[in-house]
C-alpha cells in the first residue's frame, strides 16, 4: 500500500466580495503534492498565486469565501473548519511559510535570536529554554549563516538581505514542518544573493525530506529547482504536469507565451519586427558623452540629522547616436541616478554631461529646452508618470504643447501617429490612465517620449514593473521603434537578460561604480570582472 | 555619543528659539508696542522701576543690541522685574513653578496611561461596536474645548458625587480633576497615534507572516505590536509636554488654581510683559528638556537609532 | 512594489476595510478592457455623501453659518433684554438652554455670538492659510536656500506651542475680536506650513509633475495643469480640519476673557460667564460648550468627507 500524498486539494475556489463586487481569485483549482516533492506554482500577477499561498496557510482576508471539494494535508481536512486555535498549531508544526519580502517580515526593533527563541517557544517540540539558544544558532549556520553567533544576537537591520531570508527559512524550520510554501523567496533580493537562497531551500529539501511549494514568476527558477509545476492564469490551473515536460513542450498557449517571453543570454540584440520600413535619421553626429558624474544625496531626518547617501562617484559613459547603451546594475547602484542626471532631472555634483557638443548640467534658458526637445524619458512605474485625470491624447500631446512644436490638425496628427506607432488604438485617446493596464500606460509613456522625435530616451526600469508577456512586448516595440526613427537610448536595468536583448554596450555598475563597460558580446563571454562574472553566472538559466 | 551631544544642542537651539519668538513678538512687532507699554505704563507704576525698565531694556539702542543684551541677561538667569509686582520675574516664576509641575506631571501620567490604554483596546476589543468608538474617541476628545471638559469634570465629579473638589490648590485630590482634564487632550493625541501604527501593524505584511508561522493575536499585538508602536507614541508623548504645558493656562483658571498658567494669564491682563515672556520662556526649556528626555530614551526602544546612522 | 495601486483605491474608502486584496484582477493583467474602476469611485462618492452623519454635520455647519449673518432666522428674542424676575432659569420650550444671571435669554446668546465667534475663526483660518500658502508652497516648490529658511523658520516657531505664541500677540495687540483672529491665525501658521510645504513636495516629486517638466511646461502652467487639481481636495479638507481648531483656540482665547467683551455674547464668553453659576445652573456653562463641540465636530466630519471623495 502507498502512502497517500502529503497535500491533496480538489475544486478550490476562493471569492473575494468588496462592496457587492466579487472577484473569483481561484477557480476550481486541485492539486496534490507528494513528500519530499517540489511544486513550482507559475503565473503573473492576477494569477491568484499568492491566494493560493494563503489559503493554504489559513491567512486570507476576512472578505474571501473558500469552497472546495477536497483539502487535505497530512491527514488534516484543510477546509473543514478549523478553529484559529487549530490553525495556528498546524502551522506551528506541519505547514511553513517563507515570505516574498525578508526585509518587511522580521520585527525590526527585536534581536534575530528573540524572534528565533519565541518561533522554538511557541513549537510543538517543547525545547527547553536553556537549550533554545543552541538550538537557534545550530538552525541559522544549517540554513548556511557562517556567523551565526553575530547574527543570532543583530538586529534585522544589521545583517545583510540574504542572510535575512535565510533567518526566514530558519524560522520556517522550527516546527520541523512537512510542508514549506515560499511565496517568491528570492523576488526581494538580487541577483547574486538569490541563487545562495535558492541553494540553501534545495539542500533542506534533499536532506530533510520536506515538501516545497515554490511561487515564482521566474520560469527558469521553476525549470531548475522543481519537479512539478502548475501554470495559473487568472485563477484557474492550464497546465501541469513535470517541470521538465511542461517547460520543453508546453501545451497551452499561455505557457508557450510565458516561455517565449523569457528573455535569454544567449540570443543577441532582437531583431526588429520585418517590414519595418526606416526612417532616414538624417546626418546624426555626436552622441552623449557623461564625464567623471559623481552625486551625493542629503536627507534631512529630526533623529539622525544630516544623512548623505553617495549614489553616484565618478562614472564616464558614453552613447553613440541609433544605439543603446544598457546600463545594469542591482539595487543601490546609482543607475537611476545616473539615468536622472542624463535626461536633466537631477543635477550632477561634479562631472558633466555633453550632448552633441551641448552641455547638459549647465544648460539653461532656451539652450536647455532644445536640449529638452532631445533627450526624453521613459520612467520606470506607468501608474505615477502618468496624470490621473489626463485624456491619454492629453497626455502624448503635452511636449507639443509643452515645447510649442506644434498645435491644431498637425498636434492632432502627430499624437494620432504616436500612439499608432506603439500600437495603441486610436480610441484609446479619449480615455484616462486608470482605465489602462500596466502594459497599455506604458506604451502611452513611450507614445509621449517619442512625439517631439527625440536624439536620446533614457529608459529608467521601463518593463521591470510590467509581467513577463507584456514585457516581451513593450521590448519588442522599443527595438523596433528605434529601427524606424533611429533615437539611442540609454536603457536601465537590473535584468542582465533584458539588457542583452536590447543593447549594444552594456556598463555594469555597482555602488556608483562603473566596474567595466564594452560591447554586450564580449562583456558577457568574457567578463573582465569578478563581480560581472557573479552577476552572470547566478542567472536562472534554462539549461 | 554624537547622537546624545546633538540631541542636547537641539534642546538649546529649541530654548533659544523660543526667547527668539519671545522677543520678536513682544518687542520688535509690531509698532514696538512692548515698549510702548513699558515706558509708557499707567500712572500708579513706579517712575524709578519705570526708569530702571527703560535700562534694562534699552529701548533707545538699536534692534540688535536689545536683543544680544536681552539674550545675555536671561542665559544669566535674569529675566527682569514685573511692571505691575515690581518684584524680579524668576520669583514669580520660581514660585508658580512647583504647582505647575506637579498638575503637568499627573497630567503627563494620565494622558500616557489613557493614551495606550485607549490604543489596545481599540485594536484588540471583540466587538465591532466597541472598537469603532475606541478609534473614534480621540477624535471626540479632541472637539473639547478645554475649558469645558474642566466645568463637565467638576460639575459631576464634585457637585453631584462630591467625590473631589470642586477647586483650590490643597493636596493631591485637588490636583486629579485638572489633571484629568490637561491630560484628555494629550492622551487623545497619543491614543491616535499609538492606536494607528497598531492597526497599521496587525493588519500588514508582518503580522500576515507572524500569523503564518503560528504566532497567536495576542502576542501580535503584545509583543510585537506594541514594541513598534511605542517608537512614534514616543515622539507624540514628547510633544504633549508643550499642548499640557499651554493648556495649564486653562486648566488652571477653570480650577482657580495657581501656577505658571495663572502667572500668565495676569501677565496678558495687565501687558506685564517681562512676567509674559519669563513664563513663555521656562515652558519652552520644560519642554526641550522634556523631548531631550525622550530623545535619550529614543535609542532603547529603537536600535535602528542607536547603531544606524548612516 | 509598483504594482500596489489598483487596491490603493479600494483601501482608501474604508480604512477598516481588509486591505489583503493584492491579487484581485483587474490590474496589469486585463489587456484591452475597462477594468471597472471609474463606477466603484462614483457609488463610493454616493456612499459616502448619504452618511447621516455626514448629512446632519452638514446641515449644522450650514445653520450655523447662516446664523452668524442672520441671527433672527433662528430667535426672535433680544440677546440682550434682560429679565431679572425670571433669571438663571432651567431650559423651557421658551427658553430652550435657560436664562442667564440677568433673566437674558441664552439660547439668542449663543445665536448672536455665533457671528463673533465664526467670524473670528474664518478671519484666523483665513490669515494662517495665507501666510503659510505662500511660505509653504514657496519653500515646497523652490526648495534650495528658499526652503532651508522657511524650514529654520517653522522649527523656530514650533518650539513655542501656538497658544502661548497667540497669548503673546494679545498682550502687544490687546483685546477684542480681531485681535484674537490675528493672534490664533499668526499661531497656526508654523503648524500650517509644515503640512502645506510636505504636501506640496510630495506633488512636486511625483513623477507626472516631472514628466511635465521635461515636457517643456513652465511652472506657472505645471501648477494649474497638474499640481491645483490634485491638491484643491487635500486643501479644503485641511481647511476645514483647521477652521475646528481655530474655533477651540478663539473660544478659549474669549473664555480668559481676550476676545470681545461683555455684554456682547460669544461662545466663549458664554462659558465663562455661566462658569460662576455652575453649582446652581450647570446648563449655562455646559450648553454653549456643547454647541462648540458638535461645531467641530461637524467641521471635522465634513473634512473627511471632502478628504474621500476627492
Amino acid at each position: 500500500m502507498t502512502t497517500p500524498p502529503l497535500l491533496q486539494v480538489a475544486d478550490l475556489s476562493v471569492r473575494y466580495s468588496t462592496d457587492g463586487d466579487d472577484v473569483l481569485a481561484l477557480d476550481r483549482v486541485s492539486l496534490s503534492l507528494e513528500r519530499g516533492e517540489r511544486l513550482a506554482v507559475i503565473g503573473e500577477s492576477g494569477s491568484g498565486k499568492s491566494t493560493l499561498t494563503h489559503v493554504l496557510l489559513g491567512i486570507l482576508s476576512r472578505n474571501a469565501h473558500v469552497t472546495a471539494a477536497r483539502g487535505e494535508l497530512d491527514g488534516v481536512d484543510l477546509f473543514g473548519g478549523l478553529t484559529e486555535t487549530q490553525w495556528t498549531e498546524l502551522r506551528r508544526s506541519r505547514v511553513a511559510y517563507i515570505p516574498q519580502d525578508p526585509n518587511i517580515a522580521l520585527n525590526p526593533v527585536l534581536q534575530i535570536g528573540r524572534q528565533l527563541d519565541e518561533a522554538l517557544r511557541l513549537s510543538p517540540r517543547k525545547v527547553e529554554k536553556l537549550r533554545r539558544r543552541d538550538e537557534a544558532i545550530a538552525l541559522l549556520e544549517r540554513v548556511g549563516i557562517a556567523d551565526a553567533e553575530r547574527v543570532y544576537a543583530s538586529y534585522p537591520h544589521q545583517v545583510s538581505g540574504g542572510q535575512r531570508q535565510r533567518v526566514l527559512i530558519a524560522i520556517a524550520l522550527v516546527g520541523r514542518p512537512r510542508l514549506i510554501v515560499a511565496d517568491e523567496p528570492t523576488s526581494g533580493l538580487d541577483v547574486t544573493v538569490q541563487k545562495t537562497v535558492l541553494d540553501a531551500l534545495d539542500e533542506l529539501v534533499a536532506e530533510t525530506g520536506v515538501s516545497l511549494i515554490l511561487v515564482t514568476h521566474d520560469l527558469a527558477v521553476a525549470r531548475q529547482r522543481t519537479d512539478r509545476v502548475l501554470v495559473l492564469e487568472r485563477g484557474r490551473v492550464v497546465e501541469s504536469g513535470a517541470t521538465a515536460a511542461v517547460t520543453d513542450d508546453p501545451r497551452h498557449a499561455y505557457t508557450r507565451r510565458l516561455l517565449d517571453a523569457v528573455p535569454s543570454l544567449h540570443e543577441g540584440k532582437l531583431a526588429p519586427t520585418p517590414g519595418l520600413s526606416q526612417v532616414d535619421p538624417g546626418h546624426r553626429e555626436g552622441g552623449l558623452v557623461a564625464q567623471g558624474l559623481v552625486k551625493t544625496y542629503v536627507t534631512r531626518d529630526p533623529r539622525r540629522g544630516k544623512i548623505l547617501t553617495p549614489a553616484v562617484g565618478g562614472v564616464d559613459l558614453a552613447i553613440e547616436p541609433g544605439t543603446t547603451y544598457g546600463l545594469v546594475g542591482e539595487s543601490g547602484s546609482g543607475k537611476s541616478t545616473i539615468a536622472r542626471i542624463v535626461a536633466g532631472i537631477d543635477r550632477a555634483d561634479e562631472g558633466s554631461v555633453h550632448f552633441r557638443g551641448q552641455d547638459v548640467a549647465r544648460a539653461r534658458g532656451a539652450d536647455l529646452r532644445t536640449l529638452r526637445t532631445r533627450i526624453q524619458y521613459v520612467f520606470q512605474n506607468p501608474y505615477t508618470s502618468l496624470n490621473p485625470r489626463f485624456r491619454i491624447f492629453d497626455v502624448v500631446a503635452e511636449p507639443l504643447r509643452g515645447f510649442k512644436v506644434a498645435s491644431g490638425a498637425e498636434l492632432d496628427r502627430r499624437v494620432r501617429d504616436a500612439l499608432d506607432v506603439v500600437g495603441l488604438e486610436p480610441s484609446i485617446a479619449t480615455r484616462t490612465p486608470t482605465e489602462l493596464s500596466g502594459g497599455q500606460r506604458q506604451r502611452v509613456a513611450i507614445a509621449r517620449s517619442i512625439v517631439l522625435r527625440p536624439e536620446l530616451i533614457v529608459l529608467d526600469e521601463p518593463v521591470s514593473a510590467l509581467d513577463v508577456s507584456v514585457q516581451a512586448q513593450i521590448m519588442q516595440l522599443l527595438i523596433d521603434l528605434q529601427h524606424e526613427f533611429g533615437a539611442a537610448y540609454l536603457f536601465i536595468s537590473h535584468d542582465l537578460a533584458v539588457i542583452r536583448e536590447l543593447s549594444d554596450r552594456v556598463g555594469v555598475l555597482r555602488r556608483g561604480e562603473l566596474l567595466e563597460e564594452g560591447p554586450v558580446g564580449e562583456v558577457f563571454a568574457q567578463p573582465k570582472h569578478e563581480y560581472t562574472r557573479r552577476l552572470i553566472d547566478s542567472i536562472p538559466q534554462f539549461a | 555619543m554624537r547622537y546624545v551631544i546633538r540631541r542636547v544642542l537641539y534642546a538649546v537651539f529649541v530654548v533659544w528659539a523660543a526667547y527668539t519668538i519671545t522677543w520678536l513678538l513682544l518687542f520688535y512687532l509690531p509698532g514696538n508696542s512692548a515698549s510702548m507699554i513699558i515706558s509708557g505704563a499707567g500712572a500708579d507704576v513706579d517712575q524709578t522701576l519705570l526708569a530702571s525698565l527703560e535700562a534694562r531694556y534699552g529701548l533707545d539702542r538699536p534692534a540688535y543690541e536689545q536683543y544680544f543684551g536681552l539674550l545675555w541677561q536671561t542665559v544669566t538667569g535674569d529675566l527682569g522685574t514685573s511692571i505691575t509686582l515690581g518684584v524680579p520675574v524668576a520669583v514669580v516664576v520660581g514660585g508658580a513653578l512647583p504647582h505647575t509641575l506637579a498638575l503637568g506631571g499627573l497630567a503627563l501620567a494620565f494622558s500616557v496611561v489613557l493614551g495606550l490604554g485607549i490604543a489596545l483596546l481599540a485594536n484588540t476589543a471583540r466587538a465591532t461596536w466597541l472598537r469603532n468608538i475606541l478609534f473614534s474617541l480621540p477624535s471626540v476628545f479632541l472637539s473639547f474645548p478645554v475649558f469645558l471638559t474642566g466645568l463637565i469634570l467638576i460639575q459631576v465629579f464634585a457637585f453631584n458625587l462630591h467625590l473631589l473638589p470642586a477647586v483650590g490648590n490643597d493636596g493631591f485630590r485637588a490636583l486629579i480633576l485638572p489633571a484629568l482634564t490637561s491630560g484628555i487632550p494629550a492622551s487623545a493625541a497619543i491614543a491616535q497615534v499609538t492606536a494607528k501604527s497598531l492597526y497599521e501593524y496587525t493588519h500588514g505584511p508582518q503580522a500576515t507572516f507572524l500569523t503564518a508561522r503560528g504566532v497567536g493575536r495576542g502576542r501580535i499585538v503584545y509583543a510585537h505590536g506594541l514594541r513598534n508602536a511605542v517608537i512614534p507614541a514616543a515622539t507624540i508623548i514628547g510633544m504633549s509636554v508643550g499642548g499640557i504645558l499651554a493648556g495649564a493656562v486653562i486648566t488652571e483658571t477653570v480650577f482657580s488654581r495657581q501656577g505658571l498658567g495663572r502667572v500668565l494669564q495676569a501677565g496678558v491682563v495687565s501687558q506685564d510683559v517681562p512676567v509674559v515672556q519669563g513664563v513663555v520662556i521656562i515652558s519652552a526649556l520644560l519642554f526641550a528638556l522634556a523631548n531631550l528626555a525622550v530623545d535619550l530614551f529614543y535609542p532603547r526602544i529603537d536600535p535602528r537609532i542607536r547603531l544606524g546612522i548612516a | 512594489m509598483t504594482l500596489q495601486f489598483e487596491d490603493r483605491a479600494v483601501a482608501e474608502h474604508d480604512e477598516h476595510a481588509e486591505t489583503a486584496l493584492a491579487e484581485v484582477p483587474g490590474g496589469i493583467a486585463v489587456v484591452g478592457t475597462t477594468p471597472a474602476r471609474a463606477r466603484p469611485r462614483r457609488s463610493a462618492r454616493v456612499v459616502q455623501l448619504t452618511q447621516p452623519s455626514f448629512i446632519l454635520s452638514a446641515l449644522l455647519v450650514v445653520a450655523v453659518v447662516t446664523a452668524a449673518f442672520l441671527p433672527t432666522l433662528f430667535t426672535s428674542l433680544d440677546p440682550y433684554a434682560t429679565d431679572l424676575a425670571n433669571k438663571l432659569a432651567a431650559p423651557t420650550w421658551q427658553h430652550p438652554l435657560g436664562t442667564d444671571n440677568l433673566g437674558r435669554d441664552q439660547y439668542a446668546r449663543v445665536v448672536y455670538g455665533t457671528g463673533n465667534t465664526l467670524i473670528a475663526s474664518l478671519l484666523a483660518v483665513v490669515l494662517g492659510l495665507s501666510v503659510s500658502a505662500v511660505l509653504g508652497i514657496l519653500a515646497g516648490y523652490l526648495g534650495g536656500w528658499v526652503d532651508e529658511v522657511v524650514g529654520r523658520f517653522v522649527d523656530i516657531f514650533l518650539a513655542v506651542p501656538g497658544l502661548l505664541v497667540s497669548l503673546m500677540i494679545v498682550t502687544t495687540l490687546g483685546y477684542g475680536t480681531i485681535n484674537i483672529a490675528i493672534a490664533v491665525g499668526i499661531g497656526s501658521v508654523a503648524a500650517f506650513t509644515r503640512i502645506l510645504r510636505a504636501e506640496v513636495l510630495r506633488v512636486r516629486e511625483s513623477d507626472f509633475v516631472t514628466a511635465a517638466r521635461l515636457s517643456g511646461l513652465r511652472w506657472w502652467s505645471i501648477l494649474p495643469r497638474h499640481v491645483f487639481p490634485h491638491s484643491i481636495g487635500p486643501l479644503i479638507a485641511l481647511l476645514a480640519l483647521q477652521f475646528g481648531e481655530a474655533l477651540l483656540a478663539i473660544s478659549a482665547l474669549s473664555f480668559l476673557g481676550f476676545g470681545v467683551q461683555p455684554p456682547e455674547p460669544e461662545w466663549g464668553l458664554l462659558v465663562s460667564e455661566g462658569r460662576t453659576y455652575l453649582s446652581s445652573a450647570w446648563w449655562l456653562a455646559i450648553l454653549p460648550g456643547i454647541v462648540i463641540v458638535l461645531v467641530v465636530l461637524a467641521a471635522n466630519r465634513v473634512s473627511k468627507f471632502i478628504e474621500k471623495v476627492t
